[in-house]
């Protein structure tokens, strides 16, 4: 036997929508079609039209056709819009829906987590809840007696453990559920977006314990929207687009595929652009990002001047309104804001409408590909925003030697910011000079600034200084 | 979000699997087999779902598991008044008649509850089939037998009837299990041809309070099968709870009718139910986690 833990050979899986399969119709409902559509049908062929069919069926597929093998031990990642076919797929493999048609073939038990705390009931207490959740997840008795402490540690939940579940909090019964799925310890671990749950501490201590599964050699399979938490756990990801297969690779690359789907929009005009929420008002005119001698621009080195540019237009707001411009990640972490009222005080007063310029002196981030988002409120509080454009630009930072080393920086796994420091390193007596660069290695990237930092060979310098850096970190692609 | 603690999972990290367990997933068409061994392997569930059923059923109740009790007694008083002493209907071989119904309405209950139960047991636990593999068929099974602690419940008030009335039970008690089973066949059996049908139409739900309230006086409970002459009263054993209300009056009260072809008549029409439900039920499996 080879070392294959998942092979999905041309799968696919029908949905009937529209009104010619309900998802539950009566009894009436169907007595009366199976009487009618006879003569629904002979009426049409009278008619001369001999399709025969007694009605329209729409047909989706919300899988066509997708193949792929997982090994063991690998940690896959399953990306793709709503309505990819994601869950849809995680369902035909953890057996709770069969395929129309296709093959799987999973070597090893399966444990799916597509819900945090399935089964729970209200009424019984947290205890008796782990047992009936474990044994719901496919737990035995023994299994769930032996990590039962374990259990109770990591959802936090000891002094609460006989009070029934309906009297814990929201948070407090979602921890409860992920501890017990936690515990699970099948060999093929199907999990959908389940970690988006509780507060930002617990989902952090839900990552590092998927972070552990996946180390532990499990055939981990993950479905998530949050690309931060897929660059962090899988090797390797496959990003499904309406149901088809589109491609399959290592997870930076898959993911700045998915990203490139939903580019961000054009420099200018955000007055049509889409807002999140139907309720802001297109206050946001235009964004700009602009070099140092004002032209517009969408890349920059590395400790470069920059403005950004906003118009606005606000005819019924004019009052005490805040403005601000956030950088991130395209996975969505946020590194800079850049905000009115912290960087310049309050301003009673605006015009109807007008520019505002930041002009930032050096911006010190590191190589990589960045976006922005600007918003407009009229208070501090979030929910006074009265617009917010997501994404609206995509800023590219290209590197530059910014420590005069020759040995540039990596951006992601050592950070966003390049600070200046300065290190003193005690002197070796025979002359042994670990990390010092030479001159031929300071030369050769001087005179190729813009070189991507994943083609930097990472030497003894940084490596002395950090953590061991893996061929896998993500780096935003330039 | 540093990704410092990231590393690719080394493919000689993971540990050898020793045995593999080979899972084929393809689609299905038709009748498919019952893989009762898969059930079996799902035993564990089955009780804990099963005692899911039990603790949850008379929590924030004020009288409690009382309610097992109050069901039957009070139908068999209102039973007594009008039938025993209006219509002057009379038991079988002498017994009193509150005690004869009471006999009856004991697996009667057991069996109106389960079959209600079940029938809905899918429909309640939609979330469950939605998120969660494991045989369907617990879910059905898991709820008719919980309703076997309500059944101890309302035997134990009927052993004290009849220690008030003076009745000894016949050696034929040992054949009590034996009807107990049939009863619990012939729920289970109705119970997964409604609950298959219930996740596609739920008329079924609306069908359950009018089909019980139908069977309950097509069943001997208010008056004994004898009234009827052979052979009609075998023939009267397609209802197969007719068979178990006569088989627990007979082991229990010694009614000197005892109750004979009836009971085989009762026997196959509970087999039958079950294993066609069973498959019914399998074939619909399928559809259940999409259509509920």
């Amino acid at each position: 036997m080879s070392d294959l833990a998942i092979r999905v050979e041309g799968l696919g899986k029908k949905y009937h929508i529209g009104s010619a399969q309900k998802s539950y119709s009566t009894l009436r409902d169907t007595l009366s079609t199976a009487f009618v559509a006879p003569f629904v049908r002979a009426g049409r062929l009278l008619r001369g039209q001999a399709t025969g069919a007694a009605g329209l069926t729409e047909v989706i597929w919300a899988l066509d056709d997708v193949s792929f093998e997982v090994r063991h031990g690998e940690v896959v990642g399953i990306i793709g819009h709503n309505g990819a076919g994601k869950s849809t797929l995680l369902k035909v493999l953890s057996r709770i829906t069969e395929p129309t048609r296709g093959k799987v073939d999973l070597y090893g038990r399966v444990g799916s987590l597509l819900e945090v705390g399935t089964g729970f009931h209200p009424e019984l207490t947290g205890r008796e809840n782990i047992f009936l959740n474990g044994a719901i997840l496919g737990m035995s008795r023994v299994e769930i007696e032996r990590k039962f402490d374990e259990i109770v540690a990591f959802a936090e939940v000891e002094k609460f453990i006989d009070t029934p579940v309906k009297h814990y909090s929201s948070g407090m019964g979602l921890r409860l559920g992920f501890a017990v799925a936690a515990h699970l310890e099948p060999e093929i671990l199907v999990v959908d977006e389940v970690l988006a749950v509780g507060d930002a501490a617990f989902q952090r201590k839900c990552l590092g314990k998927m972070g552990e599964v996946a180390q532990e050699g499990r055939t981990v399979l993950f479905v998530s929207h949050n690309m931060a938490a897929i660059e962090n756990l899988c090797s390797r990801t496959i990003l499904l687009k309406q149901g088809k297969f589109i491609n399959d690779g290592p997870t930076n690359e898959i993911i700045n595929e998915y990203l490139s789907d939903n580019k961000p929009l054009a420099y200018g005009n955000l007055a049509t652009a889409p807002r999140p929420k139907s309720s802001y008002r297109p206050v946001l005119q235009s964004f700009n990002i602009l070099d140092e001698q004002g032209e517009p621009t969408a890349t920059i080195r590395s400790n470069d001047p920059v403005t950004f540019e906003i118009k606005y237009k606000s005819d019924e707001l004019t009052s005490n309104l805040i403005f601000a411009i956030l950088v991130h990640t395209v996975t969505k972490t946020p590194l800079v804001f850049f905000q009115t009222l912290t960087h310049h005080g309050p301003v009673e007063r605006w015009p109807s409408e007008g520019v505002l310029r930041l002009k930032i002196p050096a911006l010190p981030l590191g190589a990589g590909t960045y976006r922005l988002s600007v918003e407009c409120a009229t208070s501090r509080r979030p929910k006074d925003l009265v617009d917010v454009v997501e994404n609206c630009a995509e800023l590219t930072v290209v590197a530059q030697d910014f420590f005069g080393t020759g040995y540039l920086p990596k951006t992601g796994p050592h950070g966003y910011f390049l600070v200046n420091g300065e290190w003193e390193i005690p002197a070796a007596s025979n002359g042994h000079m670990a990390g010092a660069p030479t001159e031929q290695t300071t030369k050769s990237v001087v005179e190729k600034p813009d070189i991507a930092p994943t083609a930097q060979e990472t030497s003894q310098a940084t490596a002395a200084a950090s953590s061991e850096p893996t061929e896998s970190t993500p780096t935003e692609g330039a | 979000m540093s990704a410092i603690g990231t590393t690719t999972p080394d493919t000689q990290a993971s540990p050898p699997i020793k045995e593999v367990v080979h899972t084929q997933i393809t689609p299905s068409r038709g009748w498919v087999s019952l893989q009762l061994n898969e059930l079996w392997k799902y035993r564990e569930l089955l009780y804990f779902l099963t005692w899911r059923d039990v603790k949850v059923r008379y929590k924030q109740t004020v009288l409690g598991a009382a309610w097992a009790i109050i069901q039957p007694f009070f139908t068999m008083i209102v039973f007594s008044l009008f039938f025993g002493q209006l219509a002057g209907i009379e038991a079988d071989g002498g017994v009193p008649y509150p005690v004869a119904t009471y006999t009856a309405l004991v697996p009667w209950t057991f069996f109106a509850n389960g079959l209600s139960q079940s029938s809905n047991s899918l429909v309640s636990s939609a979330n469950l089939l939605k998120k969660i593999y494991f045989p369907r068929l617990v879910i059905p099974v898991s709820s008719v037998i919980s309703g076997l602690v309500d059944f101890v419940l309302a035997f134990i008030v009927l052993m004290i009837m009849m220690l008030v009335y003076g009745i000894v039970p016949t050696i034929n008690i040992l054949f009590l299990p034996f009807f107990l089973l049939l009863a619990f066949t012939t729920a289970l059996g109705v119970g997964l041809w409604l609950s298959a049908m219930n996740v596609q139409f739920r008329d079924v739900r609306y069908t359950i309070p009018f089909l019980t309230q139908f069977w309950l006086f097509a069943t001997p409970i208010a008056y004994p099968s004898s009234l009827l002459d052979e052979p009609w009263r075998t023939i009267y054993g397609i209802n197969p709870m007719a068979g178990v209300v006569e088989g627990f009056r007979w082991a229990l009260l010694g009614t000197d009718t005892s109750p004979g072809p009836m009971i085989f008549v009762s026997l196959a029409t509970a087999i039958t139910l079950l294993v066609s439900g069973a498959f019914y039920f399998r074939r619909m499996e399928k559809t259940f986690a999409d259509v509920v």
